[in-house]
C-alpha cells in the first residue's frame, strides 16, 4: 500500500507561499497566554511536490467513472459531465457569501429559483426546497414535513410511518429521527406492495407511507394509486424516495399519481458527481398545502424581476436542515444539466436507462437467477442463488459477494449486493443511459465468465480478487484492533 | 441527445434481443392514466456553448469577494487555498468516484479519509475523528444527540452566543425525539458561567459551547470545563473554528468529550454556502455511539496494509431504524480538499495563516475602536472576527458600504443588537484593504 502522507514528513518543509505580514503586532499582545495552544501542531510537513505524488498516487487506487462500468443499482452512476466542473468554477459562485446582501447575489439567486421551479415541474410538485445536502437528510426534511402537517393539524397521535421491507436503510433511519415510529410491511410474492398486508396496517396513528417508486427491485408499483388511497384515507402522506427517478423523467410526475411528498438526489437523477460520498444534494418537492412547511427560507421572485430569499413562512415552517441554502455548488451542475437536456432530453435519459436495464437482464437472466422476471425499469435484481446451490460443502460454496468481487479483476465495479433485504444473495444492477452497448456486452460476457467459473473454477471466485491494490480485507481486524488514525498504527505496530 | 452513447440503431438491436418492437412495452407495469401525455415544460436544450453564456451572464450578476473588499465571516471563511487542491479535488479518480463499499477498488478514498481522520484528531487533540458530516451545524446536533444516547439523559444546554444557524439544525435534529434545549444567558459577549453554573444538574446530557463564539469572543473554556465535568456524567462539547486550533488551546486542554465544528475554512472555497463540511471528533469512550462514517486500517488476504470502513454496526445499512444516525455520506470531496490543505499548509503554515488573521484583525480593531461613533461591542478577548456597535443600524451601513465595493460584515440584528456588525478578517486582508474599511466607517459617520 501506499504509504501515508505521515510517513512522508520531513521538518522543514512547507507547500505554500503567503504575502508578508503589513502591519505590526505579534500574537502575545493579541491573545491572553491562557487561550493560547501548548505547544506545536503535530501535522505533516512536506512539499508541493510531494503533496502531488501522493495523492496522485492514491487516486490510482480508486475505481471511477471514466475509468470503467459502475453498475450499482440504486445509486445511478452516470456519467458526469465535464461543463459542470468549469462552470462551477466561476469566482461569481465560488467566492460567494452565503450571507452577503441579497442585491449582491442575484444571480445565485436567479438560478435556485430556476432549479426550484425545474424540479417543481420534472416531479409534478407544487413546489421545492433545496437546502437538504444529500438523499438521507431529504428524507429527514420530507418527514419533518409530514410530522409538521399533523402537529399542525393538531394530530399528534400520527406517528407511524410504513416502509416496505425492501426499503433502503436510511429510510427507517430518517423515520427515526423525525420522531416516528416504524412499521415494516412485508412485500408479496411479486416483490411489490401487498395491499392486503398494508389494508390490515392502516390505522388512525398512520402518519405516512414511504415508498420508493420504481422500488428497490426495479418495479413500478403499479397499485400506486390503489397505496395512496387507503394512506390518505386516514389523512397520511405519501413520501416517495426518489432513489430511482432516473426510470421516470419525463414519463411520470410523482406529483401527479398520488405522492404528496418527495425528495431528489441530485447526485444520481441530474449527474453531480458522487465524490467519494459527497456532498451530495436531496432537494424536496411537496403538494400545495405542504409548502408552508418547507425549511427557510425559500427563494422567490419579486414583481419587478428581482429575487429574494423568503423566510414569510417561518411560523410553520420545520426550520432549517443546513446552515445556509444547501449544496450550492452541486445545484449550479444539476441547473446545467437540466438546461441543456430539457424536456426532451430528460424523457431519453428514462427510456435509455430502461433500454439499458432490460437488455442486461434479458442476457443474463439465463446465467443467474432472477426472481422477479418481468420487464424491469432503470434496474433489475438478479441473486446468486444457482451459484450457491453448486456446492455444498460450506467452504467451497458461492457466495453473491464472491461473484462481486470476481467483477473487480475483470475491470467493472461490482452491482450493489445483499440489498434489498428480501432477496437472499441479491445483486442490484443499474446500468444508467449513458453506457453504451458495447460496454454493456463486455459486462454481460464477463458476468457469463464468471457464472461457468464458478461451475469450473470456483477458487477463482472464493479467492477474488486478484488483481486490485488489495485484496479481500479483514473487517473483523479492523474492528478489534482499532486503527481509526496514524498514532493508533504506530502504537499496534510497536506492540506487534 | 447529449451524454447519451447509444444511436437508434444500436437501441433498435437491444430491443430485438428483448424481444419488443417498442420501448412502451417495456412500460406495461406503469398503467396508462398514470403516464405524462405531454412533455414536461422546461426551457429548451442549450448547447454547451449556449449553457456556458447563460452561466455566465448569472454569475456576473453576483458580486465576489475578489471583485470586492470583504469582511465576511460568521463560520464561512475566505481564507488563501493553494492552487494545489483544485488541481486534486477536479481529477475524476476522486471527483466521480463512489461512496468507498468496495474497498479493494476504493484504497485511494479510503486512505484520504484516514488521514482525514488523522489531521482531526492532531487539530484538535482528541482520540477518534469520523469521515466528516453535512457541516458545523449538523454536526453540532448530531453531538447533542450522541451526548443524550450516551449518558441517557435529555437535557442539553446550549451557550446563548451559539451561531444562530447552528441553533436553527439543532432545533429541526432534536425537537422530533425528546431532548429539551436550555439556553444559557450571554453577559458581555461571552456565557455567563454563573448562570451557566446553575443550570448545569444531574439531567444534563451534554453543554455545547462553540469558541471562538458567534460575536468572535473567546470563552473560558477550562472555566466551564469545570462548572460541566463537575457533574460526574455531562458531557462538554465544543463548537470551534479549525483554522483557530493553529493559536488557541486544543479541545483536549480543556477536557472536551465531543469536538465539532465547520470545517470549510479549510481548503474550501465559500460557495455560497455549500458545499461545506462539518468535522466531528471524540474521546475513545464514545466510539460506540458516534454518527457517521469512520475508516480504520487493517490486513487484506496476503497480509498487505489496506483500508475499510469500521464500527460499521452503528450505521443505517446494518442497524437501520436503530442506526446511531441516518446519515450515509460524508461531504466527502469537502474534506479532500481539507485534507490536502492541511498538507500543503504543515504546521508552519496553519500557524502562520492563523497568526496573520489574529494579527490583522487586531489592527483593525484597534483602528475602528478609534472612529467616531463606532465602538468595539466587548471586552473580551477575540480571534479572527470581532463584534462592532454602529453608529447607525448595521444594515444600513451594510448597504452604504456596498456601493463602495466593500463587505463590512455580518449584520448582528437577529442577535438583538440592530447596531452590532460582526467584522471577520482573513490572511488574504492587506493592510491597504483595512484602512480602506476604516475610511470608509469614517464617511459614513460623518454623513
Amino acid at each position: 500500500m501506499a504509504k501515508t502522507i505521515f510517513e512522508k514528513h520531513s521538518q522543514g518543509r512547507f507547500g505554500y507561499t503567503l504575502p508578508k505580514l503589513d502591519v505590526q503586532g505579534d500574537i502575545n499582545s493579541c491573545i491572553p497566554e491562557k487561550f493560547q495552544r501548548k505547544g506545536e501542531l503535530p501535522l505533516p510537513e512536506v512539499s508541493e511536490l510531494d503533496v502531488m505524488r501522493h495523492f496522485i498516487e492514491l487516486s490510482h487506487l480508486n475505481h471511477f467513472i471514466e475509468k470503467g462500468f459502475y453498475p450499482l443499482g440504486s445509486c445511478t452512476m452516470k456519467y458526469n459531465p465535464k461543463i459542470n466542473e468549469t462552470l462551477v468554477r466561476n469566482a461569481g459562485f465560488m467566492d460567494v457569501h452565503p450571507m452577503q446582501p441579497q442585491c449582491t447575489v442575484q444571480g445565485a439567486l436567479e438560478l435556485l429559483y430556476e432549479l426550484q421551479n425545474d424540479l417543481a415541474e420534472i416531479s409534478g410538485m407544487a413546489d421545492v426546497t433545496l437546502q437538504p445536502v444529500a438523499g438521507a437528510q431529504g428524507e429527514f426534511t420530507g418527514l419533518k414535513v409530514i410530522h409538521a402537517y399533523h402537529k399542525f393539524n393538531g394530530n399528534h397521535h400520527k406517528r407511524k410511518i410504513i416502509l416496505p421491507d425492501s426499503a433502503h436503510g436510511t429510510n427507517p433511519a430518517s423515520c427515526t429521527l423525525a420522531g416516528f415510529e416504524v412499521i415494516e410491511l412485508k412485500s408479496n410474492e411479486k416483490g411489490k406492495v401487498d395491499i392486503e398486508e398494508l389494508k390490515s396496517l392502516i390505522s388512525d396513528d398512520v402518519a405516512g407511507f414511504m415508498l420508493t417508486n420504481p422500488n428497490t427491485l426495479g418495479l413500478f408499483e403499479s397499485q400506486v394509486e390503489k397505496i395512496a388511497e387507503l394512506i390518505h384515507s386516514v389523512d397520511g402522506l405519501m413520501y416517495m424516495d426518489g432513489a430511482n427517478l432516473n426510470a421516470l423523467l419525463g414519463i411520470v410526475q410523482p406529483g401527479k399519481i398520488g405522492f404528496d411528498v418527495m425528495h431528489f438526489n441530485l447526485h444520481k437523477t441530474f449527474s453531480t458527481p458522487h465524490g467519494g460520498g459527497g456532498p451530495g444534494s436531496g432537494p424536496v418537492g411537496v403538494r400545495e398545502d405542504l409548502v408552508k412547511f418547507l425549511p427557510v427560507p425559500m427563494v422567490r421572485k419579486n414583481d419587478d424581476g428581482t429575487f429574494y430569499l423568503d423566510c414569510s413562512h417561518s411560523d410553520t415552517s420545520i426550520g432549517k436542515v443546513h446552515s445556509h441554502y444547501g449544496n450550492f455548488s452541486q445545484n449550479v451542475r444539476a441547473w446545467i444539466y437540466i438546461k441543456m437536456l430539457g424536456a426532451e432530453g430528460l424523457r431519453e435519459v428514462s427510456r435509455n436507462a430502461i433500454i439499458n436495464a432490460n437488455y442486461i437482464m434479458h442476457k443474463l437472466n439465463k446465467y443467474f437467477h432472477v426472481q422477479y422476471d418481468e420487464h424491469c425499469m432503470h434496474e433489475f435484481v438478479a441473486d446468486g442463488s444457482w451459484q450457491k446451490k453448486l456446492y455444498d460443502d460450506p467452504d467451497k460454496q458461492i457466495k453473491t459477494l464472491d461473484i462481486a468481487k470476481r467483477l473487480l479483476d475483470k475491470g467493472f465495479h461490482a452491482p450493489t449486493v445483499y440489498f434489498p433485504l428480501i432477496i437472499h444473495e441479491a445483486m442490484m444492477i443499474e446500468p444508467t443511459e449513458t453506457e453504451s452497448k458495447e460496454t454493456l456486452d463486455m459486462f454481460i460476457n464477463a458476468m457469463i465468465e464468471i457464472a461457468s467459473e464458478a461451475k469450473e473454477n470456483p477458487e477463482l471466485l472464493k479467492d477474488a480478487p486478484f488483481t486490485t491494490p488489495v485484496r479481500r480485507l479483514d473487517d473483523v481486524r479492523a474492528v478489534k484492533v482499532l486503527d481509526v488514525k496514524f498514532q493508533d498504527y504506530m502504537k499496534i505496530k510497536e506492540e506487534d | 441527445m447529449p451524454f447519451i452513447s447509444n444511436t437508434d440503431k444500436e437501441r433498435k438491436e437491444m430491443l430485438e434481443a428483448i424481444g419488443v418492437a417498442r420501448f412502451e412495452e417495456l412500460l406495461v407495469n406503469i398503467p396508462e392514466k398514470l403516464r405524462l401525455t405531454q412533455p414536461l415544460k422546461l426551457d429548451e436544450p442549450l448547447s454547451e456553448l449556449e449553457v456556458t453564456r447563460r452561466i455566465n451572464c448569472i454569475a456576473a450578476k453576483n458580486r465576489h469577494s475578489e471583485a470586492m473588499n470583504s469582511f465576511m465571516g460568521a463560520g464561512v471563511y475566505d481564507h488563501f487555498i493553494p492552487a494545489a487542491v483544485d488541481h486534486i479535488i477536479i481529477r475524476p479518480e476522486f471527483l466521480t468516484a463512489y461512496t468507498p463499499y468496495q474497498a479493494e477498488v476504493s484504497q485511494g478514498t479510503l486512505q484520504f479519509i484516514y488521514e482525514f481522520q488523522t489531521l482531526i484528531c492532531e487539530l484538535t487533540g482528541m482520540e477518534i475523528a469520523n469521515a466528516g458530516m453535512y457541516d458545523g451545524a449538523s454536526a453540532a446536533a448530531e453531538a447533542l444527540l450522541m451526548a443524550s444516547r450516551h449518558t441517557r439523559k435529555e437535557k442539553v444546554i446550549l451557550a446563548g452566543t451559539l451561531h444562530p444557524r447552528f441553533y436553527d439544525v439543532i432545533r429541526s435534529y432534536t425537537e422530533d425525539v425528546g431532548l429539551e434545549l436550555v439556553i444559557a444567558p450571554v453577559k458581555k459577549g461571552a456565557t455567563d458561567l454563573d448562570e451557566l453554573a446553575k443550570l448545569i444538574d444531574k439531567d444534563t446530557a451534554g453543554v455545547l459551547v462553540q469558541t471562538p463564539n458567534y460575536y468572535g469572543c473567546l470563552e473560558d473554556m477550562q472555566k466551564i470545563d469545570e462548572l460541566v465535568h463537575a457533574q460526574k456524567k455531562a458531557l462538554l462539547i465544543a463548537a470551534v473554528d479549525p483554522i483557530s486550533l493553529n493559536v488557541l488551546n486544543s479541545p483536549a486542554e480543556y477536557h472536551a468529550d465531543i469536538v465539532v465544528g465547520e470545517g470549510q475554512a479549510l481548503g474550501n472555497k465559500m460557495n455560497y454556502g455549500g458545499p461545506l463540511f462539518g468535522f466531528f471528533a471524540s474521546s475513545f469512550s464514545l466510539q460506540r455511539s458516534m454518527p457517521g462514517r469512520i475508516v480504520g486500517g487493517t490486513l487484506d488476504l496476503d497480509g498487505k496494509r489496506g483500508y475499510a470502513l469500521t464500527l460499521q454496526t452503528r450505521e443505517q445499512h446494518i442497524r437501520r431504524a436503530k442506526a446511531t444516525s441516518n446519515i450515509c455520506s460524508n461531504q466527502s470531496l469537502a474534506c479532500l480538499a481539507a485534507t490536502v490543505y492541511m498538507c500543503l499548509m504543515g504546521r508552519k503554515g496553519l500557524r502562520e495563516i492563523a497568526e496573520q488573521s489574529t494579527i490583522k484583525a487586531h489592527y483593525l480593531a484597534e483602528k475602528i475602536g478609534k472612529l467616531n461613533g463606532f465602538e468595539i461591542a466587548f471586552d473580551q478577548p477575540f480571534f479572527k472576527e470581532f463584534t462592532v456597535k454602529t453608529p447607525i443600524p448595521a444594515k444600513e451601513l451594510i448597504d452604504k458600504l456596498v456601493e463602495k465595493d466593500i463587505l463590512a460584515g455580518v449584520n448582528l440584528a437577529e442577535t438583538g443588537m440592530k447596531n452590532g456588525l460582526l467584522i471577520a478578517v482573513t490572511e488574504k486582508k492587506t493592510k491597504a484593504q483595512m484602512d480602506e474599511l476604516v475610511k470608509a466607517l469614517e464617511e459614513v459617520n460623518n454623513g
